[in-house]
């Protein structure tokens, strides 16, 4: 199991990647590898050259900009779950991170490598569709922003052409505090979910839900926003026949079957996780002191 | 061959050396370095027996390039015990508990626990389970390396103290 030949090149500044990317082909761009060094180990892709990021200045970092917390692509998963701005302003995110992979992957996975790997089960892709997240993209002589939405085209495939990188991930804010949650179903803690649910919920001053946003993971071909469960339960107080209307969308869910399971077990798996995710968003959104918008 | 010349430090010691650029970090160690403590289950990444420190972190040394640790500080399994032979308090810990059978998943859960140790010494069993999450062995069964390795955190705030 060893990787096959290919040539190596380790750009030190953004420049240099970006005029390097621009002449390659078939390069693979190497990030923390936790995806492409199994991929290549186990001969499923044969770049003629890798172009290792990880000494490229100036893509990794987390800070909050207005509104908006900003990461570079090249952000550990580690340092994300332990950095006290994405806690205090992001908890969705650190809640989503301990599920992915385990601390050695961590350490040195990033959050733009999971992004375009865009594995269907991956946790971080579908934290970026539920907050609308926006991805900051560089080739030579441009950059350009997409929404996560515009970046995910299919079944790990991102809207990333072949002489760009990936540069940073913003996430609008929702104001503090809120109510969140990730949960998922995996065989074994670090494996790839069967199905995974995140939420975001803020309550009104009257207790009605004012805002809600649903993505469900590892389910389909990408992850997926559920804008008929979210319209469902807005503006409600959660009762359990509003939850209950919202969980029925589960069954619309684009779905795979594999050998870990046909596509209604995905379906009903996603509606349990669900369940799961709302109920603990909201608990956590009522919890919340409330105090003014921020 | 692509070969590159690459300088890192393993086990506080300066090394030079030559790798192909494909050369895993593992297969460095191993067979460049005749460093065999760190072993290979798996090379792709699931089992966690390559598991060695890199600038204190700990990674699997199967998902990543000789030539990316060019500058960085490894640690093996090798660097573990002190310079005069006296075992690291989770050495003596997996000996004393028994966490160990045929030791193949050895140097990659110690490799693992020193780090979450080093940052958490008085975790919860939990803790510990969830940490060493990353590695399979198929002798023990976890229970008596979860022992052992409360065991060592025991030892090791002990020494703090
Ligand atoms: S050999 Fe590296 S994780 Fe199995
Ligand atoms: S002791 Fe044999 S694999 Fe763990």
């Amino acid at each position: 199991m060893k990787p096959p030949p290919f040539d190596y090149v380790r750009p030190e500044s953004l420049e240099t990647l970006l005029s390097t990317l621009a002449r390659l082909e078939n390069a693979k761009i190497l990030a923390g590898g936790q995806s492409l060094m199994p991929m290549l180990n186990l001969r499923y892709v044969f770049p003629d050259v890798l172009v290792d990021i990880n000494r490229v200045p100036g893509l990794a970092g987390i800070r909050l900009e207005g509104d908006r917390l900003r990461i570079g692509a090249m952000t550990r998963q580690r340092a994300i779950e332990t950095d006290p701005l994405a806690a205090a302003h992001f908890p969705i995110l650190p809640e989503a991170l301990r599920l992915v992979g385990h601390r050695q992957t961590r350490n040195r996975g990033t959050i733009g490598g999971s992004l375009c790997h865009l594995d269907p089960a991956a946790e971080l892709p579908t934290v970026a569709l539920l907050a609308d997240a926006t991805v900051e993209i560089a080739r030579e002589g441009g950059t350009r922003t997409l929404s996560a939405a515009e970046f995910i085209l299919g079944y790990m495939t991102t809207a990333l052409g072949q002489d760009e990188v990936l540069t940073a991930v913003s996430f609008p804010l929702w104001h503090r505090p809120h109510g969140y949650s990730f949960q998922e179903f995996a065989r074994r803690h670090g494996d790839f979910a069967i199905a995974s649910a995140a939420c975001l919920l803020a309550l009104g001053p009257d207790g009605r839900i004012e805002r809600v946003a649903i993505a469900i993971g590892g389910v389909g071909p990408v992850p997926q926003r559920m804008p008929a469960a979210e319209a469902a339960l807005a503006g409600t107080r959660g009762e359990p026949e509003a939850v209950a209307r919202a969980l029925g969308f589960c069954d619309a869910l684009d779905a795979i079957g594999d050998f870990h399971g046909s596509a209604d077990y995905r379906r009903s798996v996603a509606r349990s996780v669900l369940r799961k995710a709302l109920g603990d968003a909201r608990d956590r959104a009522a919890a919340a002191p409330t105090g003014p918008a921020q | 061959m692509n070969a590159r010349s690459i300088a890192l430090t393993v086990n506080g010691r300066p090394v030079n050396g030559t790798a192909d650029v494909r050369t895993t970090l593992a297969d460095f160690l191993r067979h460049s370095l005749r460093l065999t403590g760190t072993h290979l289950g798996c090379e792709h990444g699931v089992c966690g027996a390559c598991t060695v420190l890199v600038d204190g972190a700990s990674v699997r040394s199967c998902l990543m390039l000789a030539v990316q640790a060019e500058g960085a500080h490894v640690r093996t399994i090798e660097g573990l015990a002190g310079p005069d032979g006296e075992l690291h308090p989770l050495q003596t810990a997996f000996r004393d508990k028994h966490g160990l059978q045929c030791g193949f998943c050895t140097p990659g859960m110690l490799m693992t626990l020193v780090e979450f140790l080093e940052e958490n010494p008085d975790p919860a069993e939990a803790e510990i389970r969830d940490a060493i999450s990353g590695n399979i062995c198929r002798c023990t069964g976890y229970e008596s390396i979860v022992a052992a390795a409360l065991q060592a955190a025991a030892e090791i705030r002990e020494r703090r103290r």
